[in-house]
């Protein structure tokens, strides 16, 4: 016993020791950023709970490794909270240098709070990698603003993202169909057991409760405030109302919920339920492709419009592969990358850039796409909703967990 | 002499994680943790612990999880074992035994939610002529909230452990006269064997029944499968907590791990009483006279469980292999409608760092663990006599004391070396679990060996250590590689040592698999699950062909 604290004080000594910082990368002198990343490793923090994305990475690394000798590492994670609760936990310990993660695919809540409490790599650099100057900036405003939380080139862009409904036209009649959170609930009545949401804190589980929120609310210009600006219990009520209506018609009458987005296709997909929903227009092609779906899946979107947003890419300020990292986010924005991801076939995430910016020969990487029978064209896909404030989804979910999360 | 180190390897191995594992989850669930600024000791995180909600829920559910299952398994082996021992069928189910012992836990709970879920392939077969089901039917049965298939996984997958022990066991029973004993008394065949044989055999496989109940009460992966999730049984929220990068939540996490300590020291302490109960019960019908003579109904029924529990594996393993190359398959389609290998295409060069990590380690752990355990037989020769009662029960201490309990301050001890997701520190972990598999499976082989050989070979004027190269060695190469292949399949069934250890950095196709089941993408799973029960099914392969290839022109080594 005695040993055992001596050993872990000793340790915990050895653990605290702070480094000095060291200097990152610039990368307005790019070539001093691809040399110095040459040999690096990247531990690449993202998502992994999707086959298809897993291996698109899988692919990026490979080209990595054969164009610039960097290593790419994909640390699959279920939620990227996760990554970065664990950059603060570096930081209380005084890690401030050699962390353990160089790249992070993040956005809205996450990123506010890492770029809140300084856990992100200064200053911004994501404007002045090479390949954002293909980046739509002016046509696609959450590049620069990111869950109404300013981007300051802390982050690089890396897809786009808008809520869009799926269902088979083959069992459901598509006149049918619900228009906005309202007719959803009528349409759940109506076909009870059909119509689920992912557990929150799951990410797509907890978009669809902000949709609902941002239909419900009284006052849609508190959502773009913190949620510390508003009487939250009172704003809230409409949504919680919808909630308590709405979980015992859903699949297993609300006792249990599919963990996340993939789950919830198989159950389409067995027909289990009806209509299912994703941040990603092409998810369903995608799908299709990959014989998940079948062929007679379509979407639909409402017209009122649904959440839009953009996701990221991220360093935390105390990766030890800095240069690595920026080389790998300025890839993952080239047109090469961008076009690979669009393709349904492969992921089917649609692009960030502004294809009238792209030489010829680049445009025509996107003009070869078949973008797939399910996929929305960007004129169907319906008004966008601005994300609400970080703040709230933090609360929403922590309210959600303590109605329905525990012991039904 | 080298083979006095086997002892004090094979004891430190055994105490040494375990103790100081649980005191590194005793000090911070005490709020002692300096290196996470717990300085003093206090009662605090029990505190927080008691406000998390449906904790209770939690906890119970862990404990019947943990008597349910050990309750079934042992009556389903002792009520087969009763009716059938001595017959064609029972020795046709003894053959089946190593592929059943084999497949890793997680791949049997995968198999059974794969079976049952409503749109599995159960309801898939039957409908829709049976049931008139066009879609599946609205029935929460994976992950019901009386963790009903958690259990009825953890039973499929207990019932071949069980009746390997008994199996163990029976020899010194001496089952043919005592059964010709109690028939001619007039006895039917279970109760016969309920009297009379049972008394003998219990006490041998009490300690694995423990372990059973210890393993059932914290078993995380296949909890994490088929148990509930609103609230998931404890051992599964515990994990969640000390996964939580929130470093503070290791306080909460570790006064959790005591909680479920307590949790399976109260369920094997239930256990005892229901043993008495149980004595008290057979004593009363033994003195009442009961004969039971016509048990075909008992025989009938446990023959059909048995078959039902393996049956249940079997093709559980073949649907996860039929999704895994499956392309559409709506439901209620009894078959897909079309096939691909690209699951697997995809998933081969995602799946080679795991599949090398998964071997290593395996390796690595039952080879280590089969040395120590020939050390330790060679010192027990030495001395003349086999360990005690209590130095044999250590062989069971890692299997008793649930792994959560002490893995967490494990896993601290190694953080704080800065050691964790290191390969060394992997492999020391699985040897912890597979070194007891190792003993316990070399142990009567090695006793059973002809002493003459080696008293012949002295006379040749051998010496010790070419007496054991030359003959004892080659003689006993079957059953070493048979029992490295069990070792093998323990390790690669390993989840929560490696998750801990590994940090999620070192991954085994076991961790993969269980972190893709909350995906649901079922071909995946099924790739990976796939994975999961052809690994162990290798190393029993090699284990059966490597013998034969060498005693091919041996015609006595053939057997």
């Amino acid at each position: 016993m005695r040993k055992l604290a001596i050993s872990m004080a000793l340790l915990a000594l050895g653990s605290m020791s702070a480094f000095a910082g060291g200097s990152a990368p610039d990368p307005s002198d790019w070539d001093a950023v691809v040399e110095k990343a040459r040999g690096e490793t990247v531990y690449f923090n993202a998502w992994g709970g999707s086959q298809n994305i897993n291996a698109y990475i899988e692919w990026a690394g490979e080209k990595l490794k054969e164009r610039y000798g960097v290593m790419l590492r994909h640390v699959k994670l279920d939620d990227t909270a996760n990554a970065v609760a664990s950059v603060v936990a570096e930081k209380a310990a005084g890690r401030n240098e050699g962390g353990t993660i160089d790249l992070i695919w993040i956005n809205g809540e996450n990123f506010a709070a890492m770029k809140r409490q300084g856990l992100l790599m200064t200053p911004g650099w994501a404007e002045k990698l090479p390949n954002f100057a293909y980046a739509d900036v002016e046509n696609k405003p959450t590049i620069r603003t990111d869950f109404t939380i300013p981007v300051e080139g802390l982050e690089s862009p890396w897809g786009m993202a808008k809520l869009v409904f799926f269902y088979d036209s083959a069992r459901t009649q598509a006149a049918a169909l619900p228009k906005d959170a309202d007719g959803l609930l009528d349409w759940a009545r109506q076909n009870p057991g059909r119509f689920s949401y992912p557990q929150p804190p799951d990410f797509i589980g907890s978009s669809f409760l902000k949709q609902v929120l941002a239909e419900k609310i009284a006052d849609p210009a508190l959502l773009q405030k913190p949620v510390e600006e508003a009487d939250f219990e009172e704003v809230t009520k409409p949504l919680f109302a919808y909630l308590d209506e709405l979980n015992p018609l859903m699949w297993r009458s609300g006792r249990a919920f599919p963990q996340n987005y993939p789950a919830m296709k198989q159950l389409l997909a067995d027909s289990e339920v009806d209509i299912i929903f994703a941040f990603n227009p092409a998810e369903a092609s995608s799908a299709i492709a990959n014989g998940e779906l079948p062929g007679t899946v379509r979407s639909f979107t409402f017209p009122g419009g649904t959440l839009a947003n953009t996701h990221f890419l991220t360093i935390p300020y105390n990766a030890p592969a800095k240069a690595g990292a920026l080389v790998t986010a300025n890839f993952l924005l080239s047109p090469e990358a961008q076009a690979r991801k669009e393709d349904p076939a492969i992921w089917g995430d649609p692009t960030v850039l502004a294809l009238d910016k792209l030489d010829p020969g680049d445009r025509a990487r996107f003009d070869v796409i078949d973008l797939g029978v399910a996929t929305l064209r960007p004129d169907e896909l319906g008004p966008a909703l601005d994300e609400p404030h970080p703040s709230w989804m933090e609360r929403i979910e922590t309210e959600w967990k303590r109605r329905y999360g525990v012991a039904n | 002499m080298l083979t006095r180190l086997g002892p004090v390897l094979a004891i430190g191995l055994l105490t040494l994680p375990v103790a100081f594992g649980l005191a590194g989850t005793v000090l911070p669930a005490f709020g002692y943790l300096p290196a996470l600024g717990g300085k003093h000791f206090s009662l605090d995180p029990f505190a927080v612990l008691a406000t998390e909600p449906a904790l209770f829920a939690s906890a119970g559910m862990s404990l019947v999880a943990g008597l349910g299952t050990a309750l079934v398994s042992l009556t389903v082996v002792m009520l087969f074992t009763a009716a059938w021992v001595g017959t064609p069928a029972f020795r046709r189910m003894e053959r089946l035994l190593s592929p059943l012992l084999s497949v890793p836990h997680a791949a049997a709970a995968f198999a059974l939610a794969f079976l049952i879920a409503p749109s599995g392939l159960v309801a898939r077969i039957v409908s829709p002529e049976l049931t008139g089901w066009q879609r599946p039917p609205d029935i929460l049965i994976v992950n019901d909230p009386m963790g009903l298939s958690m259990m009825a996984g953890l039973v499929v997958k207990e019932i071949p452990f069980l009746l390997l022990m008994t199996l163990a066991a029976l020899p010194q029973a001496r089952p043919v006269r005592t059964r010709a004993l109690v028939a001619s008394m007039g006895y039917g065949r279970v109760a016969g064997f309920v009297f009379g044989l049972w008394p003998v055999i219990y006490p041998q496989i009490r300690l694995p029944v423990f372990a059973v109940i210890a393993f059932a009460s914290s078993v995380v992966d296949v909890a994490a499968i088929l148990g509930p999730t609103a609230p998931a049984p404890l051992a599964v929220r515990l994990v969640g907590w000390m996964s939580d990068p929130d470093l503070s939540m290791r306080f909460l996490a570790s006064a959790g791990a005591l909680l479920q300590l307590v949790v399976t020291a109260l369920a094997i302490a239930i256990w005892i009483g229901l043993e008495k109960a149980a004595t008290g019960l057979r004593d009363r019908f033994a003195f009442a006279g009961v004969r039971l003579r016509c048990d075909g109904m008992v025989r009938a029924g446990a023959l059909a469980m048995m078959l039902t529990s393996a049956a249940i594996i079997f093709a559980g393993l073949a649907a996860l292999a039929l999704w895994s190359v499956a392309g559409l398959w709506p439901f209620p389609d009894a078959m897909p409608a079309s096939y691909s290998l690209r699951t697997w295409m995809r998933a081969l060069p995602q799946l080679r760092d795991p599949m090398l990590t998964t071997l290593a380690a395996a390796f690595a752990s039952s080879a280590v663990a089969v040395v120590i355990a020939i050390l330790c037989l060679a010192h027990e020769d030495r001395m003349g006599h086999a360990p005690g009662r209590w130095a044999f029960s250590l062989i069971y201490l890692p299997l008793l004391v649930p792994q959560v309990a002490f893995l967490f301050g494990l896993q601290l001890l190694f953080v704080l070396a800065g050691v964790e997701a290191t390969m060394p520190a992997l492999m020391l972990a699985h040897l912890v679990f597979v070194l007891p598999y190792a003993y316990l499976g070399l142990k009567d082989p090695w006793r059973a060996f002809d002493r003459r050989y080696d008293q012949l070979a002295a006379g040749l004027g051998k010496r010790a250590w070419l007496r054991f190269l030359h003959i004892r060695l080659p003689m006993l190469a079957r059953p070493i590689l048979a029992v490295m292949a069990v070792g093998f399949a323990v390790s690669v069934g390993l989840y929560l040592p490696t998750v801990l250890i590994g940090a999620g950095r070192l991954t085994t196709v076991t961790t993969e698999a269980v972190a893709l089941a909350s995906g649901g993408n079922r071909r995946v799973i099924g790739v990976y699950a796939f994975m999961q029960m052809f690994l162990p099914v290798l190393g029993f392969a090699v284990a059966t062909l490597v013998p034969a290839l060498i005693f091919r022109r041996f015609r006595d080594m053939q057997y």
